[in-house]
């Protein structure tokens, strides 16, 4: 089935304080879509000034929120969720035409995601209790909760929504006020969700301040209103994020990719089966949103012993990825993000050609005849070894670097050798290999027999140079809120010290 | 003469002069991990606070250009031309509201280079 292009309204504004207000400066830029090239809408051009009236107006609103019940904050989100569920339609092709990413992926996995992670932490927050310990006959300790206020979220472009929702859903249920800035490549559906249900939230709850990383990123990562900032990137704008939150004395948490290993073991080759299917599934994965996944499977290790039966399977697989028109339901695969984006793979696909490593299949660009100015790679398998920048570096596309391995020490060695810790694979039959594996691996998420599943209630967040703090569990609440301790004493004496 | 580890392209040289009017002196850091990873990030040398682990592979048009020591060991083997794109990132890159990125692109040193690379120094002198 084929979407229709999405209509969309010739500018947007920012959200600020329950209005949608022009940046100080009237300015705005075009935003392009990945399909075809064209410019969509345009989005406001904000700085400073518009980030700190957006923190203001979060300030103002923080004290009523922050105290409003969990029954109100639960009964918000899950309101939101379900507007969200209503228009589901509506909103899956303008994620697609914003992104890049084929209509399958919106309507299948990015949306149910972003309803359930609302619903997930509505549901969390009314089960809640906090520490109460008698400490003597006279002195109880309780630990109780407390939102932080003002919170910044600076989230990427791969999954407009759903990374949002990843920050926003825990940071709303824990009380905080939020100033949210999109992506600059991808700002459209947000804005567009935000229209949906700003009727649900009191004005100042959540703003919206759209711009570009130098003149609005960094205002709101370094202002001082703010109490934490939350970033998903790369390592250096982590690095920034940490320093100005180093001057304001804040946390933070920083989500910075990685180079994930996806290892199969022989037994996967066994028999000729459901799981084996599976497995070749499990490989292909590297194609899931155009690779542009921050656990995107991008590093597989092949067991020597059944490297060339295996290979020949999975190559067959890869083949068989439909890279076509993103708003077709039958595209397995659509568009890269943007044309820089697109033009950093390309120099990859060089540069692994000029390392040395085997193109298996795919190794250049792809043509969609429908949108031929639109940013297309093939679904790329190269060969090589773990040295070669192609195996260390997040290319963030449709490309897996393989490599083979003799034993487990061998496997574990190249998995672990990456500078990075975020998602990592483990397909095998034997149930002590899988724990040895996945106890061994250094990275915050280890898929057993699968990959690229993203229920909440599972944690997720990195080690190494991934970054720090774990999503899509409560656990992320504590991110996002005080823990004050209350000492209460029921002694009528004094200590008797003075 | 020694071989350079990283060059810049005439094009990317206009960026630099532009922003050095608007912002003073620059510096590039590479950047490593997800969405706008693996490009250089173009800031004020006020900026970006060196660590005492970042290594200087060069200057490039007036600007120093680092790279984390750790990232650098599974660079050291290429060559870098830093060019420019059109496009945007989600990064504080400073070209980025000028709707282009720097883009890095690497290729491997010829055996010639290898004799007589710029030896990397650290970032700081501490």
């Amino acid at each position: 089935m084929l979407y229709e292009k999405p209509k969309f309204e010739s500018q947007y504004e920012n959200y600020i304080g329950g209005k949608w207000v022009p940046p100080v400066s009237g300015d705005y830029f075009e935003d392009a879509s990945p399909v075809d090239g064209s410019v969509t809408t345009l989005i406001p051009k904000s700085g400073a000034k518009d980030i700190d009236a957006a923190i203001a107006a979060a300030e103002k609103a923080a004290g009523a929120w922050g105290k409003t019940s969990v029954a109100e904050r639960s009964s918000i989100l899950n309101k939101i969720a379900d507007r969200i569920e209503a228009n589901l339609q509506m909103i899956a092709p303008i994620e697609t035409w914003g992104n890049g990413k084929g209509i399958r992926e919106s309507l299948l996995a990015d949306l149910p995601l972003v309803i359930d992670h609302f619903r997930y932490f509505a549901s969390v927050i009314r089960s809640e209790a906090g520490d109460v310990s008698d400490l003597d006959a006279n002195t109880v300790s309780m630990e109780v909760h407390e939102p932080l206020g003002v919170v910044g979220l600076i989230v990427p472009w791969n999954f407009p929504l759903l990374m949002a929702t990843w920050k926003l859903a825990p940071a709303l249920a824990a009380g905080n006020c939020v100033v949210l800035k999109p992506a600059e490549q991808t700002p459209t559906s947000i804005l567009v969700v935000m229209k949906l249900i700003e009727d649900l939230l009191p004005p100042g709850v959540l703003n919206i301040v759209n711009g570009f990383g130098p003149e609005a990123g960094k205002p709101l990562a370094s202002h001082p209103g703010i109490k934490k900032v939350a970033f998903t990137g790369e390592t250096t704008t982590g690095r920034l994020i940490m320093q100005y939150a180093s001057e304001n004395l804040i946390p933070i948490t920083l989500e910075l990719g990685g180079k994930s290993p996806n290892i199969f073991f022989e037994s996967v080759m066994q028999e000729d089966d459901n799981f084996l299917d599976k497995a070749l599934e499990g490989f292909t994965m590297f194609a899931l949103n155009q690779g542009e996944v921050c656990t995107c499977p991008s590093r597989a290790l092949i067991q020597e012993s059944i490297y060339e039966k295996f290979m020949e399977r999975a190559i067959k697989r890869v083949e068989q990825i439909k890279v076509g028109n993103p708003l077709d339901t039958d595209t397995m695969m659509g568009a890269q993000a943007s044309n820089d984006q697109y033009e950093k793979v390309k120099s990859y696909l060089k540069l692994g050609k000029e390392e040395g490593a085997e193109v298996l299949t795919g190794g250049d660009v792809a043509t969609v005849d429908e949108h031929p100015d639109g940013y297309y790679i093939q679904p790329t398998v190269f060969k090589g070894n773990n040295k070669m920048r192609i195996f260390q570096e997040e290319i963030f596309g449709p490309v897996v670097s393989v490599t083979t391995f003799k034993d487990e020490a061998e496997a574990m060695e190249i998995a672990n050798d990456t500078l990075y810790g975020l998602g990592s694979g483990v397909w095998s039959r034997d149930v002590h290999q899988v724990n040895t594996f996945s106890r061994g691996i250094e990275a915050g998420r280890v898929w057993v027999n699968c990959y690229h599943l993203y229920p909440a209630n599972a944690s997720f967040g990195g080690y190494k140079k991934s970054g720090f703090g774990r999503e899509t569990h409560k656990m992320m609440l504590d991110n996002y809120r005080h823990t004050k301790n209350v000492l209460m004493s029921f002694d009528k004496n004094p200590m008797g010290f003075f | 003469m020694l071989s350079e580890r990283v060059v810049i392209t005439d094009k990317a040289k206009e960026i630099v002069d532009k922003l050095k009017e608007q912002h003073g002196d620059l510096m590039f850091h590479q950047s490593g991990g997800c969405c706008d990873g693996s490009s250089p990030m173009c800031f004020s040398v006020n900026d970006f606070i060196l660590g005492s682990r970042d290594v200087l592979l060069g200057e490039i048009h007036g600007c120093s250009f680092y790279m984390s020591g750790d990232q650098f060991e599974y660079w050291k083997h290429t060559h870098l031309t830093i060019d420019v794109v059109p496009g945007r990132g989600m990064s504080f890159s400073l070209e980025i509201p000028l709707g282009v990125r720097f883009l890095t692109k690497s290729r491997l040193f010829t055996d010639e280079e290898l004799k007589n690379l710029r030896p990397v120094e650290p970032a700081r002198a501490d």
